[in-house]
């Protein structure tokens, strides 16, 4: 007999394991949603996690409010057709209640933000294990992240001090105020999220896929033109065919100049692609150690 | 494609990170961006080649201090496979990263200097190697550059090692020499060595049969989840959820919940894309019986003629990770597959001092990256096998009951 699993399979298994095992050890999950591929295939896992039943916990959208139109009706139906429910924890509202302020300047990004916003609703809603979509390959900060991660009643992440995780073993007993972040991605890759997606028939929003729309180059990211971006002197939008590798808020988030419209024609891209997915992330382009700075002060 | 999980140990000296870069770079697996930082930094520091070990840099202290403190996993694929790397310090005061890097993994390279041999740490990262039971080992003989590629250095340097792993019980080990800075053997053949005629490192790492290191005799099925939707649909549905452990499992398989020692009969076996014929390790399915039988969390599937051992007075080798030193008599949280218990510590038999392999009985302390034996009677019996004969149920952790850190990884004799 052939007892052998495909590095997929191995993978969904793994992940499913980790889901399961958190809605078991915590009393008040919940699933981080930001309506991207990661977290799409996260939502995707964890409906299979629990099959036939529903999902045992809401999915929590942190809404930064500069989003792309196309993020939103997609999530709605998303949502709707994996049969879960939907929390939505807004910026705005915390920069409203005086919570956060908002950066200044031609390009101002609520990406930090976002870190007040969920800590809020982790503390209103009383979670205490919050699932997301993060992988060890997007980032070096990452790549020392576990996948079951303390934070303190800080919310902060302490790379030096991380509790060690041996084999399959997953410790989330944590004291009173602490939470967990857990990550049941840890080790796949783009590519695998790709060909997972593609195998699995996963819908997914439009601004993955190849199409035309209004841009600046700017330091060498395309930005869409959307409300939150106001142009330099010498900048002007011009129409180039793009597609997004990764959907976070509009302002920071860059697209690729792109002629693939299908799944496969995406794997294709990014089996030959030599830049990083997060290379359009200008958020981390402020410094070398930009994410692991955002991580520790409790960012995704 | 499947899917290898390999690690490494080693400290800068080394040129572990250097090798890591050598098969990131000649894997084509460094993206564009990641290599252009890289030549920033390099140009930065002044050094005269592009330096492949900032390719593994990680945190800000790390980078500050030039030394890896904690496991970091890349990832990098081959039309072949794909492959997990844990990459784990070298130093004795991180031992305790090398057990949570090697735990997982399918096998291990360790890193040998041509010039000096075998050393302390060569002997430290064979022995974590031996007590996680890393079933196959590379023993790359590094900068052969720098000894003129002589075959007489490379076999004296086997024999020192073959000598010293003689008595352990490793069941594969294959030995390259290689240069990983000049990138003789890593991914491509070396031009200097021809009188080495095995294959590359990558090759290795590419073709190592993997398939039997699952257990797939014992058959155990630790419960996580019980998945009862009370939906109109699905009124009686109720379903144990969890992660094959070892053995295969069939509908209508004759089996036995622990520890109640109730016995059902499986009635079928489901995923989300359907009812599957067997299962087996590391399937993560859920398995539905004929009767209805009180089983929750923490309860083993097993099969009436190998139930495993039950009992609650346990031996195990600790690795310890906490700055707090184990407690003689102290009791801790216990972690078994799926079930928890309280514990407290008996006794402690030995020592191991890990550079020597001696075993120490006059000083019975285990404080952070001791390695010792010890007996631990639990509150509720645990379902288990030793970890020799099956790593997912022969493994714990124990917790600090107050921090809630866990403070050391069990293996079970």
């Amino acid at each position: 007999m052939d007892y052998r699993l495909s590095h997929l399979q191995q993978l969904e298994s793994e992940a499913i394991y980790i889901i399961r095992e958190t809605a078991a050890q915590f009393e008040r999950p919940v699933l981080m949603f930001s309506g991207g591929k990661d977290s799409i295939t996260l939502a995707w896992l964890a409906r299979k996690a629990f099959s036939p039943g529903k999902l045992p916990f809401p999915l929590l959208h942190v809404d930064t409010g500069h989003n792309f139109d196309e993020t939103i009706v997609f999530r709605d139906k998303f949502i709707e057709d994996i049969g879960a429910k939907l929390i939505v924890a807004s910026v705005q509202e915390s920069i409203d209640k005086g919570r956060a302020v908002e950066e200044k300047g031609p390009n101002p990004s609520r990406n930090s933000l976002q870190s007040i916003t969920l800590l809020d609703a982790i503390e209103e809603y009383k979670f205490d294990g919050a699932l997301g979509g993060a992988r060890r390959d997007e980032e070096k900060a990452r790549a020392k992240e576990r996948f079951f991660s303390h934070r303190d009643e800080f919310g902060q992440w302490e790379p030096k001090n991380q509790r060690p995780e041996l084999w399959d073993l997953f410790n989330g007993f944590k004291n009173v105020g602490e939470h967990f972040r857990i990550f049941p991605l840890s080790n796949w890759t783009e590519l695998d999220i790709w060909m997972y997606l593609q195998q699995e028939k996963v819908p997914l929003p439009p601004l993955y896929f190849a199409h035309k729309r209004k841009v600046v180059n700017r330091d060498g990211v395309f930005l869409a033109d959307t409300p939150f971006i106001s142009l330099g002197s010498n900048e002007t939008f011009e129409e180039k065919m793009v597609r997004f590798r990764t959907i976070g808020d509009a302002t920071c988030t860059g697209a690729v100049l792109s002629e693939a419209n299908s799944i496969p024609l995406i794997i294709d891209e990014i089996a030959s692609t030599r830049t990083t997915e997060r290379g359009g992330r200008a958020d981390d382009k402020r410094s070398d150690s930009a994410m692991e700075d955002r991580k520790k002060q409790g960012y995704f | 494609m499947d899917l290898l999980r390999f690690s490494t140990a080693g400290s800068v000296d080394d040129g572990k990170s250097t090798l890591i870069g050598r098969l990131l770079y000649d894997t084509k697996s460094i993206f564009q961006d990641t290599l252009e930082s890289i030549e920033r930094t390099s140009n930065q520091r002044g050094d005269d080649y592009l330096d492949l070990a900032l390719v593994t840099d990680g945190l800000k202290a790390e980078r500050e201090q030039g030394i890896t403190i904690d496991v970091a996993y890349r990832y990098f694929a081959t039309p072949k496979r794909k492959f997990i790397l844990a990459d784990t310090p070298g130093h004795i005061q991180y031992t305790r990263n090398m057990v949570t890097g090697a735990s997982t993994v399918n096998l291990a390279i360790i890193l040998i200097d041509a010039r000096n041999g075998v050393i302390e740490q060569t002997r430290r990262h064979t022995f974590i190697a031996n007590l996680l039971q890393i079933k196959h080992l590379v023993v790359c003989v590094n900068k052969m550059d720098l000894v003129n590629y002589s075959e007489e250095a490379y076999q004296e340097v086997v024999e020192q090692y073959k000598a010293f792993t003689s008595k352990l019980q490793i069941p594969d080990i294959r030995y390259i020499p290689i240069s990983a800075l000049k990138g003789d053997n890593v991914v491509n053949k070396s031009e200097h060595m021809d009188w080495y005629q095995g294959p590359t490192l990558l090759y290795n790492l590419e073709n190592v049969q993997i398939a039997d290191d699952h257990n797939h005799v014992d058959s155990r099925f630790p419960v996580q989840y019980v998945i009862r939707p009370q939906s109109e649909e699905h009124r009686d549905y109720r379903g144990y959820a969890g992660r094959v452990a070892g053995g295969v499992f069939k509908p209508g398989d004759e089996v036995m919940v622990m520890p109640s020692g109730l016995t059902s009969r499986i009635k079928a076996i489901d995923t989300f894309d359907g009812p599957v014929k067997e299962a087996f390790s590391p399937m993560s399915v859920t398995i539905l019986l004929e009767d209805e039988i009180d089983i929750s969390r923490g309860d083993m599937i097993v099969k009436e003629s190998n139930q495993g051992n039950v009992g609650q007075d346990i031996e195990m080798m600790v690795c310890w990770m906490n700055d707090k030193p184990l407690q003689e008599r102290g009791k801790y949280k216990l972690r078994h597959t799926s079930r928890d218990a309280r514990c407290v510590i008996k006794d402690v038999e030995y020592k191991v001092d890990i550079n020597t392999l001696h075993r120490v009985q006059d000083d019975k302390k285990i404080g952070l990256n001791d390695i010792g034996r010890i007996k631990v009677r639990t509150a509720v019996p645990l379902i288990h096998d030793s970890y020799n004969r099956n790593r997912n149920t022969g493994s714990v952790i124990l917790i600090d009951e107050f921090t809630n850190e866990t403070v050391a990884a069990g293996m079970i004799l």
